[in-house]
């Protein structure tokens, strides 16, 4: 009785996943055919932009900064471990650039916008459903899905790639201010390190992921909002959710693009 | 019409005349409001065609949809202005998504909506700092502002003191003569029904069980009409007038 239930409780989410996958295909489809909207109604997509990109700017330095000098102290532990004798940090720049540059940028910066923006949108597009205003927008023939949706998701498709590379600049600032004064680095070994090893198809792997992050973040939480039932409540479940599934959708689509891109 | 296997409309024939106030009358939770949004193609029916000037809003895709639904204009029971928007941008949001006008005529056509309904100074407000029947009215302003040939209205007098109420309903029957709309008027307050309809009907338990003239519906002897019209929770119990007799 326990495994039947169990079963049947498996069962019955893994059709709400693909349900809920069935919603983010058709709304990204419904998007891309508003294109030529967004072209006619620009300063929906700029507003967007800003709120997405330069207002999560102190958060992403916040972040960053401290991302870059973590993975400068641990590189530096393992490092030491590893490699003996003096020459054992000669390295470090070029291992703490590349992490920073494929991994640590677009996964970090793509969370914690996930946090901020797609919850956010969730809660503001959610909130929009309870109180009938999706319906006044359908009401005035203008498509919801167009007016709200669109903007978000250009605008998470532009900003995310630009504050990943806003969040490389300052995690490898982070990376050397550790290395400098806390392991004693020099500024001539780290840098050169990080040059020598340098690949300009990491930067660009990182920004692919970062293109697909921050489409998505805003895609789940404009899905998720869509389909808010319930009041207050709903709103709150809906906020939830929405980072709950960026997080996630983060986190498997890094894998799913390693795999792909090395 | 069923939400989560829940039958709420059963069966509906219902024919709007044209030129008129139609207020539809049931009690709570009885399918009114679900009625509008199937009117304005908001939500699809189980089964059945709702013809809006002989076309078959539920066989169309939504550009076609699109187009039927700009003769509408809505009231919602909350007024739904846009929380992000100013009083001015709510109502002028159509204007500059469906037409060229420029800036000028845009602002000349807000103001005057905004005096129709007596809210001439408070275009740069934002929905927050109105009180409730000042959103209504701004919302019949939005509603109203593309010259539509019908409203909806659904329950425009809910949440309103009397005074505030009774102003919409001079606001309906105003919009009503001024421009020669077809409305539909939702709602469960029979003063407002009687005050503004010329024509009635009434759904009870899914079905529509009475359509006609607001007189004869004042007049009506069916018992499920009687006690609703008197506001009796028990049908069995008596009415005044026939305890006199």
């Amino acid at each position: 009785m326990i495994i039947n239930d169990y079963c049947q409780k498996v069962g019955r989410r893994s059709i709400e996943f693909f349900v809920e996958l069935g919603k983010w295909s058709i709304l990204l489809y419904r998007i891309i055919k508003s294109t030529g909207y967004l072209l006619k109604h620009r300063r929906l997509v700029l507003n967007q932009m800003i709120k997405m990109g330069v207002n999560s700017l102190p958060l992403v330095t916040v972040v960053s900064i401290f991302t870059g000098a973590v993975a400068s102290w641990q590189a530096a532990y393992q490092f030491q471990g590893v490699i003996p004798g003096a020459m054992s940090l000669d390295f470090l720049g070029a291992a703490v650039s590349a992490a920073i540059l494929i991994e640590l940028s677009p996964v970090l910066a793509g969370i914690v916008v996930a946090g901020r923006v797609g919850a956010s949108i969730a809660a503001e597009i959610g909130t929009m459903r309870v109180t009938e205003q999706i319906d006044a927008f359908e009401s005035l023939a203008i498509d919801p899905v167009q007016y709200l949706a669109a903007p978000r998701v250009t605008a998470g498709w532009t900003m995310m790639p630009i504050l990943v590379i806003y969040s490389d600049f300052v995690a490898h600032l982070g990376a050397f201010l550790v290395a400098s004064f806390m392991l004693h680095i020099s500024p001539e070994t780290f840098f050169s390190s990080a040059k020598k090893y340098f690949l300009a198809y990491n930067v660009w792997s990182g920004l692919i992921k970062a293109f697909v992050f921050g489409g998505g973040t805003a895609l789940i939480g404009c899905s998720i909002g869509f389909h808010t039932r319930g009041g207050a409540v709903g709103v709150g479940r809906a906020t939830i959710q929405a980072f709950v599934f960026s997080s996630a959708f983060i986190l498997v689509g890094d894998y799913i693009l390693a795999t792909i891109l090395f | 019409m069923s939400f989560d296997g829940k039958r709420v409309l059963k069966g509906m024939d219902l024919e709007i005349p044209a030129g008129k106030t139609s207020v539809v009358v049931g009690c709570s939770g009885c399918g009114k409001s679900v009625l509008l949004k199937l009117i304005m193609g908001l939500l699809k029916p189980d089964q059945g065609h709702i013809l809006v000037d002989d076309e078959d809003i539920t066989q169309m895709g939504r550009k076609d949809l699109f187009r039927v639904r700009k003769k509408f204009g809505m009231l919602f029971q909350g007024a739904a202005l846009f929380d992000s928007m100013t009083v001015n941008e709510n109502i002028g949001l159509a204007l500059r998504e469906h037409t060229e006008l420029p800036e000028e005529e845009i602002q000349s056509r807000i103001k005057k909506s905004l005096e129709l309904v007596g809210l001439a100074d408070t275009d740069l407000k934002q929905p927050a700092e109105l009180s409730g029947g000042m959103k209504k009215r701004v919302g019949l302003a939005r509603a109203l502002i593309m010259d539509p040939q019908y409203v909806l209205f659904d329950e425009p007098t809910t949440g309103l003191d009397p005074i505030m109420a009774d102003n919409i309903n001079d606001l309906i029957i105003e919009t009503n003569r001024r421009l020669n709309i077809t409305s539909i008027v939702v709602t469960h307050d029979m003063e407002s029904a009687f005050k503004v309809g010329d024509y009635m009907a009434m759904i009870s338990n899914g079905r529509i069980v009475f359509t006609g003239s607001a007189k004869a519906f004042q007049k009506s002897r069916d018992p499920i009409i009687e006690q609703f019209r008197e506001g009796r929770a028990d049908l069995s119990a008596s009415s005044p007038s026939k305890k006199r007799k």
